[in-house]
């Protein structure tokens, strides 16, 4: 069930903290986040002075060389880490489907750049978070080899910084649990699990970095230096207006330097009017082409796996209209909040992307108005029925509200496969008696 | 009585002058509610929809009495107009704001722990008590003056279920909408309590959707501290978790944020839950004993 669905969510929820502290509601999962590739996260938190795994980002074979030269010179690394970029976690597990090779490997010496670049970049990487489907790696990012010269002096913890909706404020939560699976971590070992909570009224203060820094069993200058990591991380969350910060491994060094290995990082959409620079790192070739067509056109679309389309204003009374497809027989084919202007341009592009799936066997379409005039709806889906042309499957069309007396006679004067409902009950019915019989 | 807003309330409109606020303040006065005056910065002294305009909210408190207000304040100034509001006195805040970034809520949230002061919102159709006062969006004509309270996250779904009430007879006192923002002001409990206590209040509609736990909070309340009979519905049974539940659930009470899960707990609690959407105006008159 909902294959395509669970894979829309998960990539733009990849990061899984929100779990452990505090579900997000549906309407959350399909709007307001924005999520950024590794390269571009840590170019957010090195600009706010956190230390990151320094890297370089290549889209071309031809440049991952001369890349990574360019990075021997600034870090003096001899081995690079080539990670593929994309939206997904598991990368370092997941498979290449045409080259074999894992998502983020290592190149012993600048002589095996170019073979394991090539085995990522260009190829399809399957992870556990892509949910059976490659994602096409458009950019690999060739890091620096933190753990060298003595990978047993080095220790990984885990950090994250999110808002805990029970309290209203932000927590930074940590383990010294580093480059494990966080929520195995949670399931097996909550005692591993720390969390503190910022006063917003004073901000992040310094004996908060310092007891993470010791509950992570730091001292001497580690502990000095995981005290000013936390510092700056917290005050980079703060500045960018991110959502959420995944840290996944922080690395203390052997030369008790900590460091950033990974970085995810998802920015709240509704603050992206203060940072416009941030506007350009958005990556539309990382969501599906039907969202980002729906996005465009003003539309909440999600797709699912079932035989009844729908088109309805608002989303809770959306996922109730998928709610009374089911107790009628059917499935609910998708999820679709036309918002607050249902006229005929817009019912027209809503249309269309739900006709795009085959599977549709007809459309319920349902419109609570209050402010919008129901009647003008009605006019609207007739004139896109028209405009589309082609369409094979029936509509019912429940309007209710605002002139819904009027709407039902548009309708049902149309002379068009459209069937008009008042009540919930009156289109539940009609979905059985017109779709599914 | 009715709860949160009544004929009484003298409510003030911040962002008065801009196009959503005119309209709505418009469909507010033709209602009946008493708008007295509304808020726009810079245009103090001015008369808008027969109405004075002023610079700040402290003005209008002191100048009309405002004890209500209500925010059509675009994203990137709404923190600051709640915090206004609270500041000047405003007991009652509405705010139908969509799209506040979350750290501004942070602060908000912050600002009015220890102010005397509600918040309702943001991004919520607002608060409307049949035949008194409309504060908010909600279309007034679907309303009819009864006996049944409604508290609800979502807009339509609200309209949808106020229809419902109104058709079967029965009416409304106060319908509540809470809002559907990782921060809001006030929670599913909160809102339950303040109909609970209402005396003229005999039946309470809870709306709820999947995601979070305001729900199953405010059932452990009711099954406490109820003392009349509450239909409740829960949108999201079919839409998709998306997020494989179970692990990290496990940790703090996730696995109560299904539809089915937070249905469970409901019924536990003693609500009457419809699995139907079509169905909650008939539950609530059965439930009652009242014939439609």
């Amino acid at each position: 069930m909902y294959n395509n669905c669970e894979l829309i969510v998960q990539k733009k929820y990849e990061i899984r903290p929100d779990k452990i502290i505090t579900n997000i509601t549906f309407e959350e999962t399909i709007k307001s986040v924005m999520n950024l590739h590794e390269y571009q996260g840590k170019e957010i938190l090195k600009s706010y002075g956190v230390p990151v795994q320094e890297g370089i980002v290549v889209d071309n074979i031809d440049n991952a060389e001369a890349a990574a030269k360019e990075l021997t010179e600034k870090t003096g690394t001899g081995w690079y880490v080539v990670k593929a970029q994309i939206h997904a976690g598991g990368r370092g597990k997941g498979t290449c489907e045409e080259s074999g090779s894992h998502g983020v490997v290592i190149a012993k010496g600048l002589g095996e750049v170019n073979e394991k670049v090539k085995g990522i970049l260009g190829n399809h990487l399957t992870t556990l978070q892509t949910n059976g489907v490659g994602k096409k790696v458009n950019k690999v990012l060739i890091a620096e080899d933190v753990y060298a010269p003595d990978f047993d002096k080095c220790d990984e913890f885990y950090m994250s910084v999110l808002l805990n909706r029970e309290t209203g404020r932000n927590i930074i939560m940590y383990s010294t649990e580093g480059g494990m699976n966080i929520e195995d971590v949670a399931e097996n070992t909550p005692h591993l699990i720390h969390k503190e909570e910022i006063d917003p009224k004073v901000g992040i203060q310094g004996f908060q970095c310092r007891k993470i820094a010791f509950n992570l069993g730091l001292t001497g200058t580690a502990m000095k230096n995981m005290t000013k990591f936390v510092k700056a991380l917290y005050t980079a969350y703060e500045g960018c207006d991110a959502s959420m910060f995944e840290i996944n491994p922080v690395l203390k060094d052997c030369e008790d330097r900590i460091k950033a290995v990974d970085a995810k990082v998802t920015l709240d959409d509704n603050a992206l009017y203060r940072h416009p620079n941030y506007e350009a790192m958005r990556d539309t070739s990382e969501e599906n082409p039907i969202d980002v067509e729906a996005k465009e056109a003003g539309l909440n679309y999600v797709n699912l796996d079932g035989n009844v389309g729908c088109m309805v204003n608002g989303a809770g009374l959306a996922m109730s209209t998928m709610d009374i497809i089911k107790l009628s027989g059917g499935e609910p084919a998708n999820f679709l909040d036309v918002g607050g202007t249902a006229d005929a341009e817009r019912v027209a592009k809503a249309f269309n992307i739900i006709l795009k799936d085959e599977n549709v066997k007809g459309i319920l379409v349902n419109i609570f108005g209050g402010i919008v005039r129901c009647d003008r709806v009605a006019n609207g889906v007739v004139q896109a029925y028209k405009t589309i042309g082609n369409i094979k499957v029936p509509i019912i069309v429940r309007l209710q509200g605002t002139n819904a007396v009027e709407a039902k006679e548009i309708i049902d004067n149309s002379g068009l496969n459209v069937y008009s409902a008042i009540t919930l009950q009156d289109a539940a019915d009609r979905v059985k008696e017109l779709i599914l019989n | 009585m009715s709860v949160l807003v009544n004929k009484d309330s003298k409510v003030i409109v911040q962002g008065f002058t801009g196009s959503e606020g005119s309209f709505h303040a418009g469909q507010m006065i033709e209602y009946g509610t008493n708008v007295v005056g509304g808020v726009t910065p810079g245009k103090g002294g001015q008369t808008h929809l027969d109405k004075p305009v002023f610079n700040t909210v402290s003005e209008a408190v002191a100048k009309t009495g405002a004890d209500v207000s209500i925010l059509f304040v675009p994203p990137a100034f709404a923190a600051d107009a709640i915090m206004e509001a609270a500041e000047g006195g405003i007991k009652v805040i509405v705010c139908i704001t969509e799209g506040i970034p979350v750290a501004d809520m942070v602060k908000v949230k912050e600002y009015l722990c220890d102010k005397d002061t509600t918040l309702i919102g943001p991004n919520c159709p607002g608060v409307m008590t049949a035949g008194e006062a409309k504060v908010g969006i909600m279309p007034g004509f679907i309303f009819n003056k009864g006996t049944i309270g409604i508290v609800s996250k979502s807009g339509t779904l609200t309209y949808e279920a106020v229809d419902q009430i109104t058709k079967i007879g029965l009416g409304q006192t106060t319908a509540i909408g809470i809002g559907g923002d990782p921060i809001i002001g006030t929670t599913t409990k909160d809102a339950v309590k303040l109909l609970m206590n209402d005396p003229e209040t005999e039946g309470i509609i809870m709306i709820g959707e999947i995601g979070g736990n305001l729900e199953a909070e405010a059932g452990k309340w009711i099954k406490e501290n109820g003392t009349k009979p509450v239909v409740a519905f829960i949108a999201g049974e079919t839409a998709p978790a998306g997020r494989t539940m179970g692990h990290a659930g496990a940790i703090v009470g996730g696995h109560d944020d299904t539809a089915a899960a937070k249905k469970a707990i409901l019924r536990s609690c003693g609500v009457h839950v419809v699995d139907s959407p079509a169905e909650i105006g008939k539950k609530m008159a059965e439930v009652l004993g009242v014939t439609a």
